[in-house]
């Protein structure tokens, strides 16, 4: 195979493996956990609810 | 002060983790050390720029010599500790593990400071493989991979170890950071001795020039931006005390950041004897790059929605705060200025000298000092630092510093560029190199005011932390006295 396909096929596998990250982040199934996961800042003071955020955005 | 962790020293740490901080309080020390010494280094030499008498005809003390000496300070002895020490910090607290092999820490920390003391003397003594921001010579470059790899080595781990599920978004970035430089510097670094003290690249001509851009850009991709995005993914939210605006956008960002940053080097390299399609893809990816740079400047600055009052008062969320929008800056910048025909008026001037110090003091100075200031107090068990005045000082001197700066070098940069090109109608230049050089002295008078300020700022900080630490050991005497 020519080393310029195997180039194109790569930057395509790379361009999709980003878009299935994008994918997996925002997924709704993801979402509870990674508003826990945003904790672990706290979590060493025993914070477990994200303080609440004063004004609604 | 109401963030939940400004932990008071009688408080008691309701986690039975032994945190290994006494590696972490040696790097904090050492950056606001070296960042003095660095950062004078850098008046020095720009006040050489103004008055080149002020190099005495020492060759040791002259430009040339120190100019290295200044960037390798700042950024890796400056920059550096506060990486090291922030990134041990951070990993064990979101890992809640102690930090594996502490010997081995112990290790990198004497081994890096080795280092720079090495630098510190073979650079003003004309030592280089003079490959910029890569100038230290095989004998340390050895040291150097010898020192990241056992940094490697207690980095991950530590995250092996850890006993949370999920690896905090900040130790993605530390860990990126770590990995990529290991990388970059290996390979650039590849190089063979002729003696003690000298060797040639294994890389010749227009291969050595990307190698050598690919390594700088990286250098600043990775050590200048991934680290410190590391350290503003714990900081901001712990300062401001609530979680980071979107920890999804922080997963995208990260991808999106390392995935990116690799290509952007050849954009050093514009109209030279690069191939052109070479020069595009650096061009391409350093425009893309836009996004994800702002998409992490957004992420750190809206996680004060709802928190605004908190700048009234606190000076160390301010830096943070300024610090992102310098970011944003200098990521807005760096696009542009990669564009070709921008570069073709920008490279070369002072304008791109600009360019860096908006991110380097800007930027990265900036989170390095609010984060310091943020982690002092917790690792001396005091609950703030000695005088938040002082703080506030020492923000308002840095911002200062850094506007004058960059302002100076922007004008200047400018007019270089338009003078350098400006052509009579028979095709001879208007302006020799020396006009331009006269057009440009009142600018670099001005780039040293800046320098000053900056610089000034940082003794303060030394007063400040000298000030802080001691009263934590007055303290530690007072409660051992009462329990005697």
């Amino acid at each position: 195979m020519d080393v310029n396909t195997v180039r194109a096929v790569f930057t395509l596998l790379a361009l999709l493996a980003f878009v299935a990250v994008v994918i997996w982040a925002y997924s709704s199934k993801n979402k509870e956990r990674f508003e826990k996961d945003a904790l672990l800042p706290f979590a060493d003071e025993g914070v477990e609810t994200p303080p609440p955020r004063e004004t609604s955005r | 002060m109401n963030q939940p962790n400004q932990s008071n020293p009688s408080s008691v740490n309701p986690s039975p983790i032994d945190y290994d901080l006494r590696v972490v309080r040696q790097f904090t020390v050492m950056t606001v050390v070296w960042g003095i010494v660095g950062m004078l280094v850098g008046v020095i030499i720009a006040a050489q720029l103004a008055w080149p008498e002020l190099n005495f005809d020492l060759p040791w003390f002259s430009y040339g010599r120190l100019r290295p000496l200044h960037t390798n300070a700042v950024i890796f002895a400056f920059g550096g500790c506060g990486l090291f020490g922030t990134s041990y910090y951070v990993v064990q607290r979101t890992c809640q593990a102690s930090l594996f092999a502490p010997k081995l820490a112990a290790f990198t920390f004497w081994g890096w400071q080795a280092i720079i003391v090495a630098a510190v003397i073979t650079l003003p003594l004309g030592y280089t493989a003079s490959k910029e921001y890569a100038e230290l010579e095989w004998p340390i470059d050895i040291a150097i991979t010898v020192v990241w790899v056992s940094y490697a080595i207690v980095f991950f781990g530590t995250i092996a170890k850890r006993r949370t599920s999920h690896i905090y978004v900040a130790n993605w970035f530390y860990g990126a950071f770590i990995i990529a430089v290991a990388l970059l510097h290996i390979i650039n670094s590849m190089e063979i001795p002729v003696s003690a003290l000298k060797s040639y690249s294994i890389y010749a001509g227009t291969v050595d020039a990307m190698v050598q851009w690919w390594y700088g850009h990286n250098a600043v991709g990775f050590f200048l931006t991934a680290g410190f995005l590391g350290m503003m993914y714990y900081f901001v939210p712990k300062q401001t005390g609530r979680p980071i605006f979107s920890y999804r956008l922080s997963i995208v960002h990260f991808w999106s950041l390392i995935g990116i940053y690799m290509w952007a080097g050849p954009h050093h390299l514009h109209y030279t004897a690069l191939p052109d399609w070479a020069q595009s893809v650096g061009m391409v990816f350093s425009l893309i790059l836009f996004a994800p740079s702002w998409g992490g400047m957004i992420n750190g600055l809206m996680t004060l929605a709802g928190a605004w009052e908190k700048l009234r008062t606190d000076p160390i969320l301010r830096f943070m705060v300024v610090s992102l929008t310098f970011y944003g800056m200098s990521t807005f910048e760096g696009p542009m200025m990669a564009i070709k025909t921008v570069n073709s008026l920008s490279h070369y001037t002072d304008w791109t000298i600009g360019h860096v110090h908006v991110g380097a003091l800007g930027w990265v100075a900036m989170m390095t000092i609010g984060s310091t200031y943020s982690l002092i107090p917790r690792i001396f068990n005091r609950s703030e630092m000695h005088s938040v005045g002082l703080v506030n000082a020492h923000f308002w001197l840095a911002t200062l510093g850094t506007v004058f700066y960059a302002v100076s070098m922007w004008i200047a940069g400018v007019m270089q560029g338009l003078m350098w090109r400006a052509v009579n109608e028979d095709g001879t230049l208007t302006y020799s190199f020396t006009q331009a050089l006269d057009a440009t002295w009142p600018y670099y008078v001005g780039r040293l005011l800046g320098g000053v300020l900056f610089l000034t700022g940082m003794l303060l900080m030394a007063y400040n932390t000298y000030k802080t630490i001691r009263g934590s050991e007055l303290a530690s005497t007072d409660n051992t006295a009462q329990a005697a």
